[in-house]
């Protein structure tokens, strides 16, 4: 309460015990990002922490909005995306070959990177307006299968698998939430089972098929497509407990790790950091992360909690699914690793996630204000 | 449908309050699924890093750290004396390793213009890479001066697949003198590599030992790698150095050869096919091993090029077959005194005699002595001072074959010996027994006459002649030696009594010193002298050519063996001038370089005066028929196949070519013409020599 008196009241608010292991984080992706760059702020570090504050800032006026202007924006939102989605794809025909960006002259934009809290938004918004009777019901279902089916599939064949998938990873845990019946899952699951060897062999673009085979079996080809795998594999394995130290790399340094500074950024730092830095990473995480699923548990309605804990499990999956992939439980899928990885979209993604998951927050606390 | 539809979407009652519920369980689900894949990740994690370091750890370690070997400095080869046959000189040299090599063409021609590669080179720098295996380096140039070297060094970054190195490489200071002796070395090929896996024969720059001594000892000369850990990038660039490990350089290899002897031994050849062996008689310590024509061991190291090998094959003079390990001759007269000896040991008088008219009938053919006017009453040292056949028709009839032909076997004929080198053609030494087995035919009367004068199916190789000769001149089981340095006790005798073997070198002597067949053998000291005997084998039939003159392939072989000092015999010397028309073309070789061996001064001045007709010395003159030969061929040279190539170096044991067929038929060759016999003009390929004139003085027999 004393504090409150001291320190401006929007700074006190803020959800500072999860904010400070994540600014760590941050600190230790930038530091990682300097010792790959050689030993310099340029260009990965000093950007890393500028992107970071600046959506750091946007997380916060994003955590002001007020939950009916989120109700409100959910489906202006989701078509904007959509209509984007096509334009990117269109761009793509007329100038031959797949295009993922649009240039916006200032930036490029991925307007799947955006779909993904998206889809979450529109779900949450879409489940609390659905009568409740109806959940178990086909109109708990289709629609919401519409809306999930038509960015995948426009991101499929960009072609990006790993968006694609953590669209889909979104909009089913927010399925998931919204109490659709389990068996309908158990039956998906299964289905998917039967279905995943059937697409692999004939949906799947080579390239992709390739990476889910040297996947099985890095060795190989160990020039190639293991390539990645093998090295990443060889970076955090020689890396030990306590890592070869700051700026002693060589795995990252000599250049064998591919990718160093984007998706194996957490290979590279746990080559000089060991598996202390590993677990570290781990622990920031799970902080993030249960501080989201409180937050979604706590919050009032259901429209809330929908969306807080959708928000978290689309950061859950860009965690689990590029910390799989560099430690060799997962194929090699573009997925860099949240507040860690060098590159724009992505900190824009998990900052706008953690926006909204500030926002609930924020409306957690005052109950009263809102409704 | 009604029912079924209801089945898959049961109805149930749905409240705010149920779904919050289910919120609440799944949340909690959600988060231990949540929890779950984390600590599969921590344990991922410290599986990685704990459980398994020591095995990434070493694999990050071979990432980062290349370990390239340094070729080890070959082992020295000297001489007695310890003056170098083989060295290694300090030079900068760039190899390329076709495995790297991305554009071909372009570092080709990069190369050819830093370092002024001619247009033969590049040609047989594509073909090296042409043929290479793709780990196997490829020699572009050595002998490089520092600024072509830097030239080369700075552009490596754009020219993936050349190396430039400091290094050594192989020097054989006496060239083309001790090519066959010596052999040379080259890059390793693919069946070497698989014969033997050491890493360091696919090191740039790295040449195993391909033909005699350099093969033979090639174990003991390799020596051990050194080694240079550098630190590399992923695209192999280095980074830094971390540590070098010094080479052991190979054993010294010391021979019994005397230098000097066998480049005065090797020029003196001049322009013939000959092969000239000098012998310690008392040891067995070859001096000199000498074939010539020969090839320039150091032009080799680099590999055998299109123009090169194209020169060397077109030589009818085959610069590549070692003659005195390889060439097998029938030794003509040369077998006289030995089967003098057989006589003697089979109770033949020495002075019992024969007439000697000029022929002798046997059976139903004469067999002309060479002298067709006849040498009148000979005996036996007349018949070999003078070389006369028709006394050793005679008397082999008496004696038979077996005889003579377990004399020659005791003299080391139809032997080969225990040296190091890659083969050895050992002849035939014909008997009876030998040519039911080889022909399945009875051996005849003639066939023993023609053997006692060296014809017919004998055969020799001129390292057979040497020891043939040590063993006349000491008595003794001389055996050959190669290496210095094992001491031996004296060889055991022979057992041939000492007067028969003063008999036989009494006659030898009287070839050179007295009313012989060689007066001009003689040395030119009062206190030396010198004991031989000459030879003269026929390679076509009388009908053919006379042997003397006309084409050089139809010429008769020239043969000389002896030994000085003849009281106290300590060299022994062989001769084999292929096609040189006669002995006449062999003895005064062996009396140069036994004049030699005695003082090299009075050696030196005739071979300098002999130099300057030939045109230079073997390197000279080699180097010189290379300059034409490029400017009329250029890059024109057919290409060569590896296995031509191997066939030719190695496996060439073919004793006579096709186009040399082996008399077996006629008697003693045609007498000499006198021209032959001058010092000044010892090459009768150069004075083709008029037809024998039968009324000449008859002072000059074979």
């Amino acid at each position: 309460m004393i504090t409150r008196s001291i320190v401006p009241d929007a700074i006190a608010r803020q959800p500072w015990h999860m904010l400070i292991p994540l600014a760590g984080l941050v600190s230790l992706g930038a530091a990682v990002l300097y010792s790959a760059a050689g030993g310099s702020l340029q260009p990965y570090a000093l950007s890393h922490v500028m992107r970071f504050v600046i959506f750091l800032g946007m997380a916060i006026v994003i955590s002001r909005f007020s939950r009916d202007f989120f109700r409100m924006a959910a489906y202006p939102v989701y078509g904007a995306i959509v209509v984007l989605l096509v334009l990117v794809e269109a761009i793509g025909a007329v100038g031959g070959g797949s295009q993922r960006w649009l240039n916006l002259g200032f930036m490029t934009l991925q307007p799947s990177e955006l779909m993904k809290p998206a889809i979450v938004l529109v779900l949450a918004r879409f489940y609390e307006t659905l009568p409740h009777a109806m959940t178990a019901s086909w109109r708990g279902l289709v629609p919401a299968g519409v809306l999930i089916g038509i960015p995948a599939l426009f991101v499929m064949i960009q072609p990006d698998l790993g968006t694609a998938l953590a669209i889909c990873f979104g909009g089913a845990v927010t399925m998931f939430l919204a109490g659709l019946p389990l068996s309908w899952f158990i039956g998906a699951g299964m289905t998917g089972a039967i279905a995943a060897p059937i697409a692999f062999f004939t949906l799947l673009h080579d390239y992709q098929r390739n990476r889910v085979l040297v996947f099985l079996d890095p060795e190989s080809d160990p020039l190639g497509t293991g390539y990645h795998i093998t090295q990443s594999k060889i970076a955090i394995g020689s890396g030990g407990f306590f890592g070869k130290g700051f700026g002693n790399g060589s795995q990252s340094h000599l250049q064998y790790l591919p990718e160093s500074h984007t998706d194996f950024v957490f290979a590279t730092m746990a080559e000089e950091w060991g598996m202390l830095g590993g677990l570290f990473v781990l622990f920031v995480f799970a902080v993030v992360l249960s501080w989201g699923l409180r937050v979604a548990r706590r919050a009032p309605d259901r429209f809330s909690s929908l969306l807080a804990a959708g928000m978290a499990a689309t950061i859950f999956f860009y965690v689990a699914i590029n910390l799989m992939m560099v430690m060799g439980l997962a194929p090699v899928v573009g997925i860099p690793l949240p507040f860690m990885s060098h590159g724009g979209t992505s900190m824009l993604t998990n900052m706008i996630c953690l926006g909204t998951l500030m926002a609930v927050n924020r409306w957690n606390r005052r109950p009263g204000s809102i409704s | 449908m009604k029912i079924s539809f209801k089945r898959f979407f049961p109805q149930r009652h749905v409240s705010a309050g149920t779904l919050r519920n289910s919120f609440d369980r799944r949340s909690i689900v959600l988060g231990s699924i949540q929890g779950g894949v984390g600590v599969l990740l921590a344990a991922r994690l410290g599986y990685l890093a704990i459980a398994q370091n020591a095995k990434y750890e070493l694999q990050a370690e071979s990432n980062r750290v290349n370990l390239s070997l340094i070729p080890p400095r070959r082992g020295w080869i000297l001489d007695r004396h310890g003056t170098p046959l083989a060295s290694n000189r300090a030079d900068f040299r760039v190899d390329l390793i076709p495995e790297r090599v991305q554009d071909a063409p372009h570092t080709i021609q990069t190369l050819g213009k830093l370092l002024n590669l001619t247009p033969i080179a590049m040609q047989d720098l594509e073909d090296k890479l042409e043929r290479a295996r793709r780990f196997a380096p490829v020699e572009v140039a050595s002998g490089l001066d520092w600024d072509t070297f830097a030239a080369v060094s700075v552009r490596l970054p754009d020219l993936p697949g050349v190396v430039t190195q400091r290094g050594f490489s192989r020097f054989y200071p006496q060239g083309p003198s001790v090519g066959h002796l010596i052999g040379y070395v080259g890059p390793a090929s693919a069946e070497e590599y698989e014969k033997d896996r050491d890493p360091v024969l696919i090191t740039p720059g790295y040449k195993v030992g391909k033909d005699a001594l350099e093969k033979f000892y090639e174990k003991d000369l390799r020596g051990k790698p050194g080694a240079r850990r550098v630190e590399v990038t992923a695209s192999g660039r280095i980074v830094r150095d971390l540590d070098t490990r010094e080479d052991v350089p190979g054993k010294t290899l010391k021979l019994t050869i005397d230098a000097d002897i066998q480049d005065y031994a090797s020029r003196r050849i001049g322009p013939e096919s000959a092969a000239v062996v000098v012998m310690d008689c008392q040891t067995g310590d070859i001096l000199a091993m000498c074939s010539m024509p020969s090839f320039d061991p150091n032009s080799f190291s680099d590999g055998i090029g299109r123009l090169e090998w194209k020169m060397l094959s077109d030589d009818d003079h085959v610069p590549l077959r070692n003659k005195v390990l390889r060439g097998l001759y029938p030794p003509g007269s040369t077998v006289k005194p030995m089967v003098a000896l057989s006589f003697m040991e089979a109770g033949l008088d020495p002075n019992e005699s024969v007439f000697c008219g000029g022929g002798l009938r046997v059976g139903n053919r004469v067999f002309h002595c060479w002298n067709h006017r006849g040498h009148g009453q000979v005996n036996m040292a007349k018949g070999i001072y003078q070389s006369c056949d028709v006394y050793f028709y005679h008397f082999a009839q008496r004696i038979g074959m077996d005889p003579i032909a377990a004399m020659a076997g005791r003299l080391g004929l139809g032997h080969d010996f225990p040296l190091p080198v890659s083969g050895q053609s050992y002849g035939t030494v014909p008997n009876p027994a030998w040519k039911l087995k080889k022909y399945g035919k009875e051996w005849q009367t003639f066939d023993t006459v023609n053997a006692t004068i060296g014809q017919g199916y004998f055969l020799v190789n001129p390292l057979q002649q040497v020891i043939q000769a040590s063993r006349l001149a000491s008595g003794r089981i001389i055996m050959p030696r190669l290496v210095h340095g094992h001491e031996q006790e004296v060889a055991p005798s022979l057992g041939i009594p000492d007067d028969h073997l003063a008999y036989v070198r009494q006659a030898m002597s009287d070839v050179a010193n007295g009313p012989g067949s060689a007066p001009h053998a003689r040395l030119p000291f009062p206190d030396i002298k010198l004991a031989g005997k000459t030879g003269t084998a026929q390679v076509v039939g009388l009908n053919v050519g006379s042997g003397k003159g006309g084409l050089w392939k139809h010429r008769d072989h020239g043969h000389f063996i002896c030994f000085a000092p003849f009281d106290n015999p300590r060299f022994a010397c062989s001769v084999v001038v292929e096609h040189g028309g006669g002995s006449g073309s062999a003895y005064p070789i062996a009396r140069d370089v036994l004049t030699y061996v005695f003082d090299k001064q009075k050696g030196m001045d005739v071979l300098t005066e002999l130099e300057k007709k030939w045109g230079g010395t073997p390197k000279e003159r080699l180097e010189a028929r290379y300059r034409t030969y490029s400017a009329q061929y250029g890059v024109g040279a057919p290409a060569v196949s590896a296995e031509e190539e191997n066939r030719k170096l190695q496996g060439d044991d073919a004793p006579q070519d096709p186009a040399q067929p082996i008399v077996r038929d006629a008697a003693s060759p045609a007498p000499e013409p006198d021209a032959a016999d001058q010092p000044a003009a010892p090459a009768p390929a150069a004075t083709p020599s008029p037809t024998p004139a039968p009324g000449n003085s008859g002072g000059n027999p074979q």
